[in-house]
């Protein structure tokens, strides 16, 4: 079915997006689709992990909170979805909607599942191909690999909607894709109709990290304002059959949708704004624009696509050791001398513990914590919290980090208050290869109820 | 005389990886000319090379008075194994903003 012009709103931008805009954009948009973005660069090794204890785990923690409050409303106007919330599990996920949604009065709908973003074999089978990072071979990484997903592109989500289904649930997809595969499914773009795919990448860019389209990450009070920055909207975008593309917003909903915020957020996470590679095209933003046609509304133009890479991007999930943490208060006169001896004396208290680490970090929190300031020179700040962070393949000498600073309440200088021991996590890093397009097999599978 | 950036300028942090992309869009014409003179890589590089950064690429967007500029390790080690309390580097965006800038008037 042909369509002239779709509209499609974005329901979340981050694993824990907040639930209620999402809400309000079902209820309030009109929209035709809903994308949600759920999956951060590592988010993807920690639902590897978890489906290692659990075959049916791995699917994004807070799946069933956000679509408990999304499907019903959003199914009831007949308003498509997709979502990467499968993330190592995307069968998971979609069995386990069936086994709730019937609660929550959706007892009937279609669900297609995006399956093939899973690369840890082939990554197995090529320890020779060069990390994008550095260019040293995969092969170093592969015994601490943890997860290794190749990122789709809208193809594949095209070809979920074509089921006919009401619900698209992928792993792996690249983020802008979930927005152009309803364009593609909609409109049958080709990928050939390149201007096309970059108008539609460039919304899927727009709209993919939710509230910063909108006055999120923007206020700045008596310099930049937005307006009820606390009822925020999200983002939709109106497009056309011809690629023609205008962004706007949760109608009555607060924030901000305008010339400068669409600038922010078109070069957020960008590099050279010739050539952001993504599955589905190579968008050249460099002479994108953006023109306000109406309160909260803005049409874009300029934007070019190129065609699409021979190669598709993998992350690679691996462990890289521990990391433990805590932070200590002073307040007060002498307040950064003080901290200054609790530092000193932490870092004592591990030596003579006989633990070691790759890296320690010392911050002054108030002082030089974000932006790196030599805090010899700065004003001494009426109270300054200490932040003591090391990372080391030995899980007890991380955990003994933020025990040990956690003590200097009693064992430390004078006024030391606020203490918190932020315990050890695994590190899960990431790094890249890049991989043949043609070793990468996505298909749709129908979940279906048992 | 000499210009805050915040007083021309408002900005945008982003990250992938161990590099940051900070955006500076200007508030108006006049204020453009001076950033697309004045703030150059070069400038940019001596403001961040505390944290370990650089190199760093520019690039313009005149149609929207916008720069952007590419910082190559300026996040500790990459997001997901920088011991930093902001790895992201969100925050760097208001540090582009603390950059003073000559704006000569010529003639």
């Amino acid at each position: 079915m042909a369509r002239d012009k779709i509209r499609i709103g974005c329901g979340a931008g981050f694993s824990d997006d907040r639930i209620p805009p999402g809400v309000e954009i079902v209820e309030r948009g009109e929209l035709d689709y809903l994308a949600m973005e759920c999956l951060a660069e590592r988010t993807i090794a920690r639902e590897t992990l978890d489906r290692a204890k659990d075959p049916a785990k791995g699917y994004t923690p807070v799946l069933l909170e956000r679509m408990e409050a999304i499907m019903p409303p959003a199914l009831q106007r007949g308003i498509k979805i997709v979502t990467n919330m499968g993330a190592a599990n995307p069968m998971g996920a979609a069995k386990v909607l069936r086994q709730h949604a019937p609660d929550w009065g959706c007892p009937d709908y279609t669900c297609a599942v995006v399956q093939g973003d899973e690369v840890t074999d082939l990554m197995r089978a090529h320890p020779e191909l060069p990390l994008m990072e550095d260019g040293a071979p995969l092969e170093s990484l592969l015994p601490r690999m943890a997860s290794a997903n190749a990122y789709l592109g809208a193809d594949i989500v095209a070809k979920g909607f074509a089921t006919g289904a009401d619900l698209v649930i992928t792993g792996r997809v690249a983020d802008p894709a979930l927005f152009l595969g309803p364009m593609l499914h909609a409109f049958g773009w080709s990928y050939d109709d390149y201007d096309k795919l970059g108008n539609g990448t460039l919304a899927g860019h727009l709209l993919e990290c939710s509230g910063q389209l909108t006055g999120g990450c923007f206020a700045d009070p008596g310099k930049k304002d937005v307006e009820d920055l606390a009822g925020l909207g999200y983002p939709l975008a109106d497009v056309w059959a011809d690629g023609r593309v205008e962004v706007s917003k949760t109608p009555g909903s607060g924030g901000r949708l305008d010339v400068a915020t669409c600038t922010e957020q078109l070069l957020y996470e960008m590099h050279d704004p010739t050539a952001y590679i993504t599955p589905d095209c190579v968008l050249d933003a460099s002479g994108v624009t953006f023109r306000q046609i109406a309160h909260d509304r803005v049409a874009l133009a300029g934007a070019k696509g190129k065609p699409r890479t021979p190669t598709l991007k993998v992350v690679v999930g691996y462990f890289d050791g521990y990391m433990g943490s805590g932070e200590m208060g002073f307040a007060g006169i002498n307040a950064l001398a003080r901290a200054k001896l609790g530092i000193e004396v932490v870092k004592e208290r591990l030596r003579r513990r006989g633990l070691s680490y790759q890296e320690m970090r010392v911050d002054l929190i108030g002082m030089n914590s974000l932006h790196g300031n030599d805090a010899d020179l700065a004003p001494e700040p009426y109270e300054v919290r200490l932040r003591i962070a090391a990372r080391t393949t030995d899980k007890k000498a991380a955990e003994a980090v933020g025990a040990e600073v956690r003590s200097l309440h009693m064992q430390g200088p004078t006024g030391a208050g606020g203490g918190i021991n932020f315990g050890a996590r695994q590190i899960l890093a990431v790094k890249s290869v890049l991989i043949p397009r043609a070793w990468v097999k996505p298909e749709i599978v129908m979940e279906r109820a048992a | 005389m000499s210009v805050r950036v915040y007083d021309l300028g408002h900005a945008r942090a982003g990250d992938k990886g161990n590099t940051s992309n900070i955006s500076v869009t200007a508030y108006n014409d006049e204020g453009w000319q001076v950033l697309q003179r004045e703030l150059t890589a070069d400038r940019v590089l001596a403001h961040f090379r505390h944290l370990g950064a650089g190199p760093v690429r520019r690039y313009e967007l005149p149609q929207l008075r916008a720069l952007n500029f590419v910082i190559e390790n300026a996040l500790g080690g990459g997001v997901t194994r920088s011991l930093a309390i902001d790895p992201h580097g969100k925050s760097l965006s208001a540090l582009m903003l603390t950059m003073t800038l000559p704006s000569h008037n010529e003639g």
